[in-house]
């Protein structure tokens, strides 16, 4: 039925989860620093992100997609010409996560930034209070309470993310949708290959939904839910 | 720095991209909010088949990319003679008419989730109010629930309106020539990154914060009453 | 350590290290002034020129014309696939050096890149349904819609001369005969070779045949050659010098031989 392209497709996959994973490490970078930034009393600090997150939300990811790529490269390219380093090839796989990451990292900045907001400014107070310093608090008062606020928005932009990882195959990169472009090339059949990604994708998302939100229930143990 | 001259040249070809993306987006966000409201309504009904079915259709279609979705309806459909013979196949291989099918059935998909969690929220009290009053069936719908779930869901809305639009970037993979399609054939032939996707980042700029100013505008009125009052002095009658 | 915060930081490490992999570049390419290691950007899907087989391997007629060039200027080549839509950004982002995947020489192009002598040419050719149009001139086609590939001379060509038809622009050569086997236009303009090679020839193109005669577009010197970035006359010297000597010493007239069996060279 699939033409002896079902283990091609499921390299795509693994491929596809690889890219996902990789690109949500360092959108939590990203969104973490974006976060701090933006909380800090730093102005220039607080305007960089803030530049930074109205610019990504404020575009399309494939239009991000494309131009980071390409405009990265050259960039780069640039950079090493001017100061005669030797140059640096980024490889595709690492160009995508870098790209998705950097994305995806503006919107985790919004999600984190809102979720150390929902921490009764009493905690951090009280750190203080005990001595501990700014670092400290953040560490070991802040960080660790954000993490409950903040798995709601994290599940939901983990859930666009893989999707987005899709459009990765427009810039070239070897995925779950470039091994179905390929096979439906080759066979002829493109609707047997979209559903069979479509059913993937789903299944990917079935199993993030039902972790994540036995991710929000371990971390909620001790907290009294709301009654109505 | 920055080469003006291929900016300009570029305009006219921007300006039809921008055309095509704003055809696309009005189309689809018309059906998607046509669609949605009695989708919505069926999602939060009591029939649980019905109910059931509406949910099936979100999940699938929130759950899977937009890409992927726009590829089944476009290559995929032409796989099969029976629909390239049929009545439908004039307008089934027509590529603004595919992006318009996948887009609308995806925005109906979200839009349908948020307008019924907008409905599920209805504070019980109105929902007695008005049944208090003998309304009831459509007529319960029409003149409290919808015009009440509306203005509780317009700011996730005006999220999904912009989504939409960010989305119809996606439309240039399938032949349609939009703003993002233009952007890229103005960069291989000029190699200029800056000047071929900054015009594009400019003009989806404004799009994106016209919408938003737009959606502004209609929460200030359709959300009046969460507005800050001052406080008024008391009347001496 | 606190064992949630143990799993967490352990969690948290092998994101990152998974991160880190993933983005340290990992290839740094001195580039040699002497070009004696050339990447060669190739497109994989333009038979019988290009195409990639069931086993990952690139062949075809500019592969062979690319790895003779690469011996005679006694550099080591590297084929890099790339797809015909980001062919001339990759070389710009130095994705590699040069690109041998059959593309015409044209003005616009030249803007862009330097080019080699031309290499082969071949003329285009219209398809459709066998029996539907009696010929190829704008009358013929008036209303009708003509699928061709973006950005190329014939898509020029097509708009230039064929203004009462409706134009379907695609982002690769195949994508023609693709959109031409689905219904999607009503005549298809391509190279001649391709067309018969990836389409005509095929099951897929049982019911299409050949209008008209086919066509020679001028302009830009016709003819496709290899490209270079602007700053790279050294090599692109190189390579015509090797073109030159393999025309002169019957490899050309060899390997075309293999592919076809008539003239390639279109007189150069």
């Amino acid at each position: 039925m699939l033409h002896g392209y079902g283990p091609a497709i499921l390299g795509g996959l693994w491929a596809t989860l690889g890219v996902a994973a990789a690109s949500l490490a360092l959108a939590c970078v990203f969104g973490l620093l974006g976060a701090v930034a933006k909380l800090s009393g730093v102005r220039a600090l607080r305007w960089a992100a803030e530049v930074y997150t109205t610019l990504i939300r404020g575009l399309p990811e494939l239009v991000l997609m494309l131009a980071i790529f390409y405009g990265g490269q050259t960039l780069l390219n640039s950079l090493a010409e001017r100061h005669g380093w030797a140059l640096i090839e980024i490889p595709p796989l690492a160009a995508g996560v870098g790209t998705i990451g950097f994305i995806f990292g503006a919107y985790l900045t919004e999600t984190f930034r809102g979720a150390i907001l929902a921490i009764p400014r009493g905690q951090a107070e009280a750190a203080l209070a005990c001595g501990m310093r700014r670092g400290q608090v953040l560490r070991r008062i802040v960080l660790p309470q954000m993490v409950r606020h903040a798995i709601p928005g994290f599940a939901n932009n983990w859930l666009v993310m893989v999707k987005a990882t899709a459009l990765v195959s427009i810039i070239g990169l070897d995925d779950m949708v470039h091994r179905a472009n390929l096979a439906s090339a080759a066979t002829r059949e493109p609707f047997t290959f979209y559903m069979l990604i479509a059913g993937l994708y789903l299944a990917i998302t079935t199993v993030s939904i039902l972790a994540l939100s036995r991710l929000e229930k371990r971390f909620s143990l001790g907290v009294r839910a709301v009654t109505f | 720095m920055i080469d003006w001259a291929v900016v300009t040249e570029s305009l006219p070809a921007f300006a039809g991209g921008l055309r095509v993306c704003l055809g696309l987006l009005a189309i689809s966000l018309a059906t998607g909010l046509l669609l949605s409201v009695p989708l919505a309504v069926a999602r939060v009904s009591r029939h649980r088949p019905l109910a059931g079915a509406v949910w099936v259709y979100t999940y699938v279609f929130r759950g899977t990319p937009l890409l992927v979705q726009l590829f089944v309806v476009y290559h995929g459909f032409a796989q099969f003679p029976a629909l390239r013979e049929s009545m439908l196949w004039p307008l089934l291989r027509e590529a603004w008419f595919c992006a318009w099918l996948a887009f609308a059935l995806n925005t109906t998909a979200y839009t349908t989730e948020i307008f019924a969690g907008a409905l599920r929220a209805t504070p019980h009290g109105e929902v007695e109010a008005a049944r208090a009053y003998g309304l009831q069936g459509w007529r319960l719908y029409i003149r409290i629930l919808l015009p009440s779930a509306w203005r509780r869901a317009l700011p996730q809305y005006g999220n999904e309106v912009v989504g939409l639009m960010h989305a119809t970037a996606i439309a240039s993979t399938v032949t349609l020539v939009d703003i993002t399609r233009v952007a890229r054939d103005v960069y291989a032939n000029s190699l200029l990154a800056s000047e071929a996707f900054g015009t594009a980042a400019l003009l989806y700029f404004t799009l994106t914060f016209t919408l938003v100013g737009g959606f502004k505008l209609l929460e200030w009125r359709f959300l009046r009453h969460l507005r800050p009052q001052r406080p008024t002095p008391a009347h001496a009658h | 350590m606190h064992p949630t915060r143990r799993r967490f930081t352990t969690l948290l490490s092998t994101l990152l290290a998974t991160a880190a992999a993933t983005l340290l570049p990992n290839a740094t390419w001195a580039q040699a002034p002497d070009w004696a290691k050339v990447r060669v950007g190739v497109e994989g899907n333009y038979p019988p020129f290009s195409k990639l087989g069931t086993d990952g391997k690139l062949s075809g007629f500019d592969i062979d014309i690319a790895l003779a060039v690469c011996a005679r200027i006694r550099a080591e080549c590297t084929l890099v696939q790339q797809e015909w839509d980001g062919m001339m950004p990759a070389l710009g982002a130095k994705k590699f050096d040069m690109i041998v995947a059959s593309m015409t020489i044209t003005d616009e192009r030249r803007k862009a890149a330097e080019f080699s002598d031309p290499y082969y040419d071949v003329p285009s050719r219209w398809v459709a349904r066998a029996g539907a149009f009696k010929d190829h001139s704008p009358a013929s086609f008036k209303g009708r819609k003509i699928i061709v590939l973006r950005n190329s001379p014939r898509a020029k060509h097509v708009a230039e001369q064929y203004k009462d038809s409706e134009v379907l622009l695609v982002n690769k050569e195949t994508d023609v005969y693709l959109e031409l086997a689905a219904g999607r236009g009503d005549i298809g303009f391509g190279s001649s070779v391709v067309s018969s090679e990836a389409f005509l020839k095929r099951p897929e193109g049982k019911g299409f045949a050949q209008v008209g005669a086919t066509v020679r577009l001028n302009g830009g010197g016709g003819g496709v050659g290899i490209a270079f970035r602007k700053t790279d006359t050294a090599l692109r010297d190189k390579v015509n010098a090797a073109l030159k000597a393999i025309k002169a010493d019957g490899t050309y007239k060899k390997l075309a031989d293999t592919y076809f069996d008539f003239d390639v060279s279109g007189g150069q």
